[in-house]
């Protein structure tokens, strides 16, 4: 395994940027997860990393020598893409043997069998491997993908949103295996998502990405706990992030302020009314959440009920100051 | 405005009953859910309710009357499907005034309620336009807007929001839901997704193999299943399941779980085979020593909380953890459950093993049943 560095790095594509000046350290055996919306720039980022792209500029590094323009076979990663396309006419086996086949590996037959058979073993693959990948579900099609990345031990392992394609149920099992095995195998990863459960759930450490810029990078709770910026606030987070008029705190806030935020677990909820009441728009007792709005504002609270309020219920709901979060003009963070 | 009741109601296909024997009272201005999976039987009643298909036997009453045989438009009742048969030759208006063609209202009445009916859904400034150019939600709000324009005494509604994504599908709900309590027409809405039936429902109907398990506000079938197969199908991560040690004696609150004891509501009746359960977020983890062993076996972290697997001598439970604690793999904890929260089953019939709790939820319970 190694790690993985991009300094600096710019690329364009005619008048539009992709990536903007760049920096990026993956360590040694570190999950690490891109997330941003799509045209954030986190597809370009990784293919960076691949050598499918060159940068204009900046510098590639692995283990801290120049790739920046080695192609990509000597870079000795290995590519899962959200739609697995395996060889439809070769069996399960064939298909994670394919790469240890190549010309430039050429692993003997003997060996190839026992990396193949431990591959399967770890993604619970072992009976399938006879089947003609057509044959598979989603899930294991996938499995069958990532089968075929692993197989290679190669250097990096680089994700492009690789459970996106499945349904929510083999999506969340599929998740944790990878954490599993990932753990186990000490591998890196760079993992590109638009999904924040994926995100925190999967990451040693995540980037947001936004407009080609990262825009801060750290631990899934760092993140979460201490947004940099409300766009940041705004990325991690289900139910999302309240954003609420700064009317409502005149004379307790800092004049700087333009926008207070607060995540839904942290607002405080009341039955009643009062002068200050809220609508119920939602309650969903699964999701733990209500929706209530005031004055056109809505606001998201997480809380486990033992009874849902119907739509249109009153509620009395606060926000308390230390769990608030501060933002000027431009959405930086105040701090506190 | 109408209440709809079915007695014993059966469907065969041949030798398959899709429906066996169901009874429900549908009351009048209710918004009711008939939440299952793919082949339980919803959707097979529901139109038995349209008279989309007749019954193999069995009644439907509608306000009292005999529908059972009657044909679909003569029902008064309005059927809104999947996949919204919007006539696309035509414009919005067009498509809204549609089913007043046959009904010899007056060009003014139309116009009224055509008016009417786009404020509602808030498609005004769509009227004049064409179907053709419409976004999949604006066309949601088009069908939506056909099957109300008639004023009908019921809507029935299958999985009419399967088809969208995600985030414009927790939209519908809200809006739909602010329809029906704007119209307090009685609605019957097909689903597989519990979070639909959860954000919308006075009243689900849980169905599994052409059988109804409960029915029920979200608040029983979620607190309270009637079942294991109930248990297992609402709730994210779901309920968890524990064997108990012992066997479970009436009137006596403490029960034993991988070798703790644990209190929970009195139960009525003795049983042999029992299971606890008890959901992820009435699951507390404590210091080691205190109620049941464990040791994380696996957490994983969403932000607002985490959710641990945590390995004990009754097999992985699932807990839902507050932000402020992070739970370490391999860590040795305790676990205690809220013990109101708690329920017990019956591991030969499946059933709810009835207790303080439950019957107090009963006794308050509204009547929705047969």
């Amino acid at each position: 395994m190694s790690s993985l560095t991009l300094q600096s790095a710019t690329k364009h594509f005619g008048a539009v940027t992709a990536v903007a000046d760049l920096d990026l350290d993956v360590h040694d055996g570190e999950f690490f997860v891109l997330l941003g919306p799509s045209g954030a720039g986190k597809t370009t980022t990784l293919r960076l990393a691949a050598g499918l792209e060159t940068p204009d500029q900046g510098r590639v590094l692995m283990d801290g020598q120049d790739v920046t323009h080695l192609p990509p076979a000597p870079r000795d990663v290995a590519f899962v893409f959200q739609q697995y396309s395996l060889y439809p006419h070769l069996t399960v086996f064939d298909n994670i043997a394919f790469p240890l086949r190549s010309a430039m590996r050429r692993v003997d037959a003997g060996e190839l069998k026992r990396r193949v058979e431990r591959v399967a073993e770890t993604l619970h693959l072992e009976s399938k491997l006879q089947r003609k990948a057509t044959a598979l579900s989603g899930g294991e099609m996938q499995r069958v993908a990532i089968g075929r990345a692993l197989v290679r031990e190669p250097r990096v392992f680089l994700m492009d949103e690789p459970l996106s394609s499945l349904d929510a149920k083999l999506r969340e099992e599929l998740r944790a295996e990878l954490k599993a095995l990932q753990r186990r195998t000490g591998a890196t990863v760079l993992y590109v998502t638009h999904d924040q459960v994926e995100a925190t759930t999967l990451a040693d450490r995540i980037a947001i990405l936004e407009d080609g810029r990262v825009k801060q990078v750290g631990t899934p709770r760092e993140i979460y706990d201490q947004p940099r910026c409300l766009h940041v606030a705004q990325r991690l987070g289900s139910p999302a992030f309240n954003v609420l008029p700064v009317s409502w705190f005149e004379g307790s806030v800092d004049p700087r302020t333009v926008h207070v935020g607060i995540r839904p677990e942290d607002v405080e909820l009341a039955a009643g009314d009062g002068p200050s009441h809220f609508d119920v728009i939602e309650c969903s007792l699964v999701k733990h959440l209500i929706v209530a709005e005031r004055g056109g504002v809505e606001v998201r609270i997480r809380r486990v009920m033992d009874r849902a309020f119907a739509p249109g219920d009153r509620v009395h709901v606060s926000f308390p100051l230390k769990n608030c979060l501060r933002f000027d003009a431009d959405g930086r963070r105040l701090d506190t | 405005m109408a209440e709809i009741r079915i007695n014993r109601l059966r469907k065969s296909f041949s030798d398959f009953v899709a429906v066996k024997d169901s009874s429900l009272v549908l009351e009048d201005g209710r918004f009711v859910v008939l939440l299952g999976p793919s082949g339980c039987g919803k959707t097979t009643t529901l139109r038995m309710i349209a008279g989309l298909e007749y019954p193999s036997s069995g009644q439907i009453l509608l306000d009292g009357e005999d529908v059972t045989w009657r044909r679909p438009r003569e029902r008064d009742i309005a059927m809104v499907f999947q996949l919204f048969a919007l006539y696309p030759h035509m414009g919005v208006r067009e498509n809204l005034e549609f089913p007043l063609r046959n009904e010899g209202l007056p060009r003014a009445e139309i116009d009224r309620r055509i008016g009417e009916v786009a404020g509602i859904l808030r498609i005004e400034h769509l009227l004049d336009g064409r179907i053709g150019g419409l976004s999949g939600g604006d066309r949601q709000r088009v069908a939506l807007g056909r099957a109300i324009v008639r004023q009908p005494k019921a809507f029935l509604m299958d999985e009419p929001l399967g088809t969208l994504d995600a985030e414009f599908r927790e939209l519908m709900c809200v809006e739909l839901r602010k329809l029906h309590d704007r119209l307090k027409t009685t609605t019957v809405f097909v689903t597989h997704d519990q979070n639909e039936a959860m954000a919308l429902a006075d009243h689900i109907v849980v169905m599994n193999q052409g059988e109804i398990l409960q029915s029920d506000t979200p608040e029983g079938v979620y607190n309270f299943p009637s079942c294991l197969f109930v248990a297992r199908f609402i709730g994210r991560p779901a309920m968890n399941l524990l064997p108990l040690d012992e066997r479970v004696m009436a009137d006596w609150d403490t029960v034993r779980v991988a070798g703790a004891d644990i209190t929970v509501p009195t139960p009525l009746a003795s049983v042999q085979r029992a299971l606890l359960g008890v959901r992820p977020e009435h699951v507390n983890l404590r210091p080691a020593g205190e109620g049941i062993a464990a040791q994380v076996a696996q957490v994983e972290y969403f932000g607002s909380h985490w959710v641990a697997s945590l390995a004990t001598a009754a097999g992985n439970v699932c807990a839902l953890v507050s932000k402020e604690t992070a739970p370490a793999v391999g860590d040795a904890v305790g676990i205690t459950f809220d013990t109101q929260r708690t329920v017990l089953f019956d591991a030969s019939t499946e059933q709810i093993i009835p207790s303080a709790t439950t019957l107090a939820h009963h006794a308050g319970k509204a009547p929705c049943q047969a």
